[in-house]
């Protein structure tokens, strides 16, 4: 690292060198986030397809393969379908908004790909360690829905329209919920640092992580995690037994797989931030000999993999909800759970240190 | 620092120019998509300002919550622009004088040297490790708690009324309910009967 520190120096001299070098750093550093999450996205529609069909007791893709290998059948699917998606036509409809029809799926993934930059994938690997790392990832996730509002806008449909407006409801709805599950996470670890909230969960064993205390909020985050991504079962946004595809019904090619990779990107990013809020993060489930060898890193992609197991489990099992439903479970039950859960919290901390000795609640507060 | 003053300009200038097409753009929509890039835009300069708690808050809020549900409006809304117009001769003196206040407001923070700026040092830069959510925090629930509950009461005042003005009970609304549903058991709509099978002749 040094080395090629000098190399830029001697190049460029001191004072652009340094400015270049870390210009060239944050570039790599992007890339190598941002092409195996894109990998990641492919990978996990292959997964879905795989998982939903074995539970319908299917088998599912089972026939690109790579260089005629019979044991890696079926994985090649995702990479065959992103080559014909790229060769598709873009049609834009006569009528709709060109400017905004094109700028739609780009506001969509641009902030599913932002909210990356502080997410740590281990103590040292973070792209941008800020200290409001957890506000920005929820300012980040609440832009994304300009992305649908303007989708279904500009393609001039009635199905596209309706798609948007009951997506903007729903999202703006659960984001509430998921800030206030927040609010808790953030009153126990005393840190809006998402590196300094997964150390707050230190301490032995998997007893020490937020997902105990917190359990009540584990359930709303994930939940309104499902409703923020317009998975099924929330996802009336397409509906497509009532309004053909929602917002994108209009897209095709790459600028529909765009919308298509934002969704699933954000659905990695919410099981990422559960695995770090509630799930100790890197931390391995007991501090013992053989589970502590394994590098942080790979207990994080575990669990990572592990909440997105539920999010295929949810759309294999659950018949989608009805739209008013949707918002009183939003509005009349999630939002009172999780203010309720704000003052237990705050009551408990505020409880003298005898107190918590004699509850075994010092190992969180 | 160069650096930092070519991104405020790069900044200003997006700022300014979305703020103009806020007031120009003749689709309401666009408006209301100018008005989220003015928000954004104000809250990178907020950053420069080192103020990232307001600035993320700033996005979080306007831009997450108002601006959508304001854009949701501007697009159900069938928005005839002549009978905007048709005030504005009227309302044009009261802007004007808004208009007037505002600009001497700037005039005096710009020319803050002829009112006694120097009394007011520029402050200190701080550390990298400064919180400015933590400060911020504190602040607000110690110095300043009467402050901001009064904010927050005259908030829930607004909400209040805002829903109490709007609501209508109508009539004959045939409105479901909801947690009446969920709780319905299989023995109140479905009534199981015993059929003997018939021999075939």
């Amino acid at each position: 690292m040094e080395y090629i520190q000098q190399l830029f120096d001697q190049f460029f001299g001191t004072e652009w060198g340094a400015m270049l070098f870390s210009l060239a750093t944050n570039m790599t550093f992007i890339f190598a986030i941002v092409v195996p999450l894109l990998l990641g996205v492919a990978y996990l529609t292959f997964a879905e397809r795989k998982i939903i069909a074995y539970m319908q007791i299917r088998v599912g893709p089972n026939r690109v393969t790579f260089f005629g290998i019979p044991w890696l059948r079926g994985w090649g699917q995702p990479i065959a379908d992103a080559v014909k998606a790229i060769m598709k036509e873009i049609v834009i409809p006569t009528n709709a908004n060109k400017f905004l029809f094109i700028l739609a799926p780009v506001l969509t993934i641009m902030p599913a790909l932002a909210a990356w930059a502080v997410v740590p994938f281990s103590p040292e690997v973070v792209l941008a360690d800020i200290n409001a790392g957890l506000l920005y990832i929820l300012a980040m996730t609440s832009m994304g829905i300009y992305g649908v509002i303007i989708a279904g806008w500009a393609s001039n449909s009635k199905y596209a329209f309706l798609g948007a407006m009951r997506s903007a409801a729903q999202v703006v709805s659960y984001e509430l919920a998921m800030g206030f599950a927040l609010v808790c996470v953030l009153m126990m670890s005393q840190s809006l640092n998402l590196g300094d909230i997964v150390n707050g969960q230190q301490g032995g064993s998997m007893l020490n992580w937020y997902l105990i205390p917190l359990f009540p909020m584990f359930l709303v985050y994930l939940i309104s995690g499902v409703a923020e991504t317009n998975r099924a079962p929330f996802d009336v946004a397409e509906g497509e037994s009532e309004i053909v595809a929602g917002f994108h019904v209009d897209y095709s090619g790459m600028a529909f797989t765009v919308f298509f990779l934002a969704e699933y990107a954000n659905i990695i990013l919410v099981a990422t931030l559960t695995s770090l809020l509630f799930l100790g993060g890197w931390l391995p489930p007991l501090d013992v000999a053989p589970l502590n060898m394994i590098p942080g890193f790979l207990w994080l992609l575990f669990k990572i993999a592990f909440v997105l197991f539920f999010f295929l489990w949810f759309r294999a099992t659950f018949p989608r909800y009805r739209y008013d439903q949707i918002m009183r479970l939003g509005w009349k039950i999630f939002i009172p759970i999780t203010l309720i859960w704000i003052v237990v919290i705050g009551l408990i901390m505020q409880l003298p240190e005898t107190a918590k000795e004699i509850f075994p609640l010092n190992l969180w507060f | 620092m160069i650096f930092q003053d070519i991104i405020f300009y790069i900044f200003a200038a997006i700022l300014i120019a979305s703020a103009l097409g806020v007031i120009t753009a003749r689709n309401p929509v666009y408006s209301a998509l100018l008005l989220v890039l003015a928000f954004v835009t104000c809250a990178g300069i907020w950053l420069l300002l080192e103020a990232e708690f307001l600035a993320i808050t700033l996005v979080l809020v306007y831009v997450g919550a108002v601006m959508v549900l304001f854009l949701f409006v501007v697009m159900m809304l069938d928005i005839n622009l002549d009978q905007l117009r048709e005030g504005f001769w009227k309302w044009f003196p009261f802007g004007a004088l808004i208009a007037l206040v505002m600009v001497a407001e700037i005039a005096m923070v710009l020319m803050g040297n002829h009112f006694g700026l120097e009394q007011m040092p520029a402050p200190e830069p701080q550390a990298a490790d400064y919180s400015n959510t933590k400060e911020l925090g504190r602040v607000l629930y110690t110095e300043y708690v009467y402050a901001f509950e009064l904010a927050a009461v005259l908030l829930l005042v607004a909400m209040v009324a805002a829903i109490a003005l709007t609501l209508r009970e109508r009539e004959d609304k045939k409105s479901p309910n909801p947690s009446h549903q969920v709780s319905v058991k299989k023995e109140d709509r479905l009534r199981i009967v015993e059929m003997p099978s018939e021999k075939k002749e």
